[in-house]
């Protein structure tokens, strides 16, 4: 399996970044009508007039040095080809020009990759030092090797930013966002969100504007509304950086959701008051009118942000209804609907950052139940690898950019901005917090005061809005994008690596690294009906109240428009045991063994817990139809996978998915399986001889790599064999149904019409009380670990399409 | 007692015993008689008259919870007829939120008591174990409220929840062994991923008299 996987490695490499420098080549146009021209763009290296003029004006990233020397060579190489006077047809011609910009990304893409590849590869490093300041110092690294050579590094702009590279991050937050801590919390986080970042701006730049009158030391010419424009910036948390933090701290979830909801809600108010005071900053006089009109432009930008993200989100669900043909393009819905959201929000100077939560968070539970596992799989992927490659570039692009930068430094300036950020955030956070306990039924202890205001990093965001601000109207932009800088690589380096040993030292609650058991899921919808009544009894329509009512509405209309066929009536219960099954049967197919079943359901059978159940139960393993049936299917999809490689490439469709005809035949596969259980039952009854040692069934299925080991151990057990040495029929489940009935060693007998490719032997006839299902999982702990590693990733590993391991940002 | 609000020292002892504030105890002694219709005591019917608990899936055992004797720690046994204001009170006060000022040793207590009340409810006939039965039901009564399912789905969840309960609290079992049900210590196990004291409360304060109930 691994030397397959390796194999495929190269291809599934290229198409990412195809895709990347596809989607940026494409958006380059877009780009350039956007008003790049007003942006101060750092000089193009190249000094040839005839080349530049070639190139796009606009050009995205300024070459680094060592794409010119890279081609050098091949230069060389062609020169013979060229003779001089007499034009002959030029057999080897060179074109830089031609493929520069995606050449130039493509390979700062790859720069940030192998950069993210080498800090896992030696791990004593980013054990001790965040990931983010590692590729800070990448970048200042890279950015000074540029100005070595002499040519000017490029600087992160604030359109590529906003438009291309914060996106993925922010979608990546709000699809997966973790909607019940997130909404049980909204109240605290949307007062530090609203309520602090207001409070930190005003009184940073209250006090900056202080400083600036008293010191004397050349700062009397910067005005209250600039002082306040620079506090507005400077404020806010950044979501990037506070994820990059705080996924390697693993952290528990309330403080997690605290600091990140925070900072990605506070966009809105960061938005407005950017907007607001640079405006104001061209007015003589700020009127009463132009503050009541800036308040009301807070709610227009937040409330809009999130009606638009609604709308496209409600639109993205409606159309992956009727996606069920053309798979292929289901994944893409979900980010062009995003994408387009977010462009929407933008375009109307609306917060683009709470229009993508929005979208993301509306869309995720309707689509997840249209579109195939497949394709979520690919969903998943895409945002994981789009997020964490523009986190990884945008703090690459901050070093590259503070090397780059022209810098104006003022000791009082800088300094007093550090310590006034440090104070308003404590401030902020404690004063809040007292307020806010008093409402909290979880109060907030000092502990997770302590964190929450340590965790306020700022980032990117901060460095983008500063470079946008205008150089006529500001003149000081130098000294705030320096100050800016500071404040950021303050929080990053300082903050960010000193916050893992102060977790650890105050003991600090970690999260629990559980995987949710379907009696937790069990218990926590009893609570939360349990809860709704009690709450209905004493009648205080609180929040449980409230959500019932919505989850009530949501089934009987949304879920009947949005969601396609039988699964628009399943009970979130039922979707989350098949979910679990599947990640169980999936683990099993990986784990490479039915002995090993990773899950705790194994290690007991339906005998141990139900002694009174009849005979007929007794015998089939636990959990059996349903589980049986996914194993089945899953041992089927591996089957056919083999299979589906020699099958002619067809870039439009995807192979029928053996997935969602699992789903969709659930039902009638569960009365199949009944069925199979009482023929199995008569035929169980007379006891069959060893047929099927574990060696002679290992060497049966040792052609294939994905070969189930019966564990040898299990001498009276019924053992589920699975025999995938079937013939390279590319056509059909059933024929390879039919043809494995033929390969299978039993005895003839009427039930193998049901079993579809799954024969199970027993070996004795048991004694009653005997029969456990299957053998109890030996190395529980390293099947733990895959299991946590399967919960995070859904995905049919096996499958080699999608083999590829997903490496998570936080390791 | 039900109508006893009028005398302070009542409330206070009230108070005291339960836990809850004078106004939150004056808000919810409005309550009950909204839901008693002025009688003294409430029965099952009286819970009729909540129109919101009707689409509840869990109804019954909601409604049963309160006249259970072992949650209003009268006897380790049986069901009442009726409760009057305290009893309602007692109920009530499994809800009530953690305190900051709580030791350990409280909390624990506390904990353990909101877990005893949601025990009680699973272990309908009152052996000590949640049975594979008790469970089956509970699954289904979940579930009740999607008429289209099948009875068959329920228990397939039912037991494969069991049998998770079951390698949980005991762990390698030989096959002769049987599991009979989850005790309460396996049950304490369970919760342990789900933060209960951070779950499982209701506010008491701003409560509106609801004007559509009688």
């Amino acid at each position: 399996m691994q030397a397959r996987r390796g194999r495929r490695v190269p291809s599934l490499r290229a198409l990412p970044f195809l895709f990347i420098v596809a989607a940026l080549l494409g958006l380059l146009p877009l780009l350039h009508s956007h008003g790049l021209q007003h942006m101060l763009t750092s000089e193009p290296p190249y000094r040839d007039p005839a080349v530049l003029s070639a190139i796009e004006p606009g050009d995205v990233t300024a070459a680094p040095p060592d794409v010119s020397q890279e081609i050098r060579p091949l230069t060389n190489h062609s020169s013979p080809g060229h003779s001089k006077p007499r034009k002959a047809f030029p057999v080897l011609g060179i074109d830089y020009t031609h493929v520069r910009i995606p050449f130039e990304i493509s390979l700062w893409i790859l720069l940030a990759c192998l950069m993210k590849l080498g800090f896992h590869v030696i791990p004593s490093v980013s054990n001790i030092v965040p990931e983010s300041c590692l590729l800070i110092v990448v970048g200042l690294l890279v950015g000074g090797l540029i100005k070595g050579v002499g040519e000017s590094p490029p600087i992160l702009k604030s359109d590529i930013f906003f438009l291309f590279l914060l996106p993925p991050i922010i979608l990546d937050a709000g699809y997966f966002l973790p909607l019940r801590q997130f909404t049980e919390n909204l109240g605290t986080i949307l007062i530090f969100a609203v309520v602090g970042t207001l409070w930190n701006a005003f009184f940073l730049g209250g006090l900056m504007y202080a400083v600036c009158q008293i010191s004397g030391t050349g700062l009397n010419h910067i005005g209250l509304l600039a002082n306040l424009l620079f506090g507005s910036i400077i404020s806010a948390v950044d979501p990037v950086a506070v994820l990059a933090v705080f996924e390697e701290i693993h952290i528990n979830e309330l403080l997690h959701i605290l600091v990140f909801g925070e900072s990605l809600l506070n966009d809105a108010v960061t938005v407005v008051l950017y907007h607001l005071f640079e405006e104001y900053a061209n007015f003589d006089q700020v009127t009463v009118t132009d503050i009541v009109l800036g308040f009301l432009s807070f709610f227009v930008v937040s409330l809009g942000g999130v009606f638009v993200g609604v709308v496209y989100g409600v639109i993205a669900a409606f159309t992956s209804r009727f996606t069920s043909h053309i798979r292929v393009i289901e994944p893409l819905f979900v980010f062009l609907y995003s994408y387009m959201a977010y462009l929407s929000a933008e375009l109307f100077h609306l917060s683009g950052i709470m229009a993508l939560i929005a979208s993301g968070v509306v869309m995720r539970p309707y689509v997840e139940a249209n579109i195939s596992h497949k394709s979520h799989t690919t969903i998943k992927y895409f945002l994981k690898m789009w997020s964490s490659v523009s986190e990884t570039l945008i703090f690459i692009f901050l070093g590259v950019s503070t090397v780059a930068g022209q810098h104006y430094w003022n000791w009082t300036f800088v300094i007093s901005t550090l310590i006034f950020c440090l104070i308003a955030r404590v401030l902020g956070v404690l004063g809040l917090t007292w307020f806010i306990n008093k409402f909290r039924i979880v109060k907030l202890t000092p502990k997770d005061q302590f964190i929450i205001a340590y965790g306020g990093l700022r980032g990117a965001i901060a460095f983008s809005l500063g470079y946008l601000l205008d150089y006529e109207h500001f003149g000081m932009r130098d000294m705030f994008l320096t100050a800016i800088i500071t404040v950021i690589f303050f929080t990053v380096f300082v903050q960010g690596m000193t916050i893992r040993p102060l977790v650890d030292l105050l003991a600090v609650k970690k999260k629990q690294e559980t995987k949710r058991s379907i009696n937790e899921e069990i218990h926590t919808q009893f609570l939360d009906h349990l809860l709704t009544g009690i709450e209905d009894i004493c009648g205080h329509y609180g929040h449980h109240h409230w959500k019932d009512k919505l989850n009530r509405f949501n089934k009987k209309y949304m879920k009947k428009c949005l969601i396609a066929g039988e699964r628009s009536k399943e009970p979130q219960l039922i979707a989350f045991y098949h979910k679990m099954e599947m990640k169980q049967a999936i683990e099993l197919v990986e784990s490479g063994g039915l002995g090993k079943i990773p899950s705790a359901i194994s290690t007991v059978s339906m005998q141990n817990i139900n002694p009174k159940a009849l005979p007929v139960e007794r015998i089939l393993p636990a959990l059996s139809k349903d589980k049986e049936e996914e194993i089945r299917k899953i041992l089927r999809n591996n089957l056919q996978k083999t299979r589906q490689r020699l099958r002619s490439y067809n870039r439009h469709t995807l192979v029928a998915d053996p997935y969602e005809e699992a789903w969709n035949q659930m039902l009638l596969r569960r009365q199949k399986a009944r069925q199979l259980e009482q023929k199995m039952n008569n035929f169980l009854t007379v006891p069959s001889h060893k047929l099927d040692s574990p060696t002679m069934s290992r060497a049966r299925i040792g052609s294939d790599p994905l070969a189930y080991e019966p564990k040898s151990d299990s001498e009276n057990l019924p053992i589920i064999t699975i025999d995938p040495a079937s013939p390279q029929s590319p056509e059909s489940v059933d024929l390879v149904n039919e043809e494995l009935k033929g390969m299978s060693r039993l005895p003839p007998s009427p039930e193998e019409e049901e079993e579809e490719g799954l024969v199970m032997h027993v070996k004795e006839s048991s004694s009653p009380g005997t029969d456990d299902v299957f053998t109890p999982g030996a190395g529980d702990s390293p099947s733990n670990q895959r299991m946590m590693r399967c919960l995070s990733d859904p995905g049919p590993r096996p499958d080699p399409e999608e083999g590829e391991p997903f490496i998570p940002k936080g390791q | 007692m039900g109508s006893s609000n009028s005398m302070p020292e009542e409330i206070q002892e009230l108070a005291d015993k339960t836990g809850f504030t004078l106004e939150q105890i004056e808000h919810l002694h409005r309550r009950f008689k909204q839901i008693s219709g002025d009688q003294p005591t409430i029965r099952k019917e009286s819970f009729d008259r909540i129109p919101d608990l009707e689409f509840n899936p869990i109804r019954s055992k909601i409604v049963r919870a309160f006249f259970d004797k072992r949650n209003l720690r009268q006897a380790s046994v049986g069901l009442t007829d009726e409760i009057n204001f305290e009893d309602f009170l007692t109920i009530m006060s499994y809800f009530r939120p953690i305190e900051m000022n709580m030791d350990e040793e409280q909390l624990d207590h506390f904990r353990k008591e909101k877990l005893k009340f949601l025990f009680h409810m699973y272990d309908s006939d009152n052996d000590g174990k949640i049975t594979l039965h008790e469970y089956r039901k509970v699954v289904e009564e979940l579930l009740s409220g999607n008429p289209h399912l099948e009875k068959e789905s329920a228990r397939s969840i039912a037991d494969g929840a069991m049998m998770e309960a079951a390698s949980i609290c005991v762990g390698q079992m030989e096959p002769d062994q049987v599991y009979e049900g989850i005790t309460f210590e396996d049950f304490l196990k369970m919760w342990q991923g789900i933060d209960i004291d951070t779950k499982m409360h209701v506010r008491f304060l701003n409560m509106e008299p609801i004007a559509h109930c009688h």
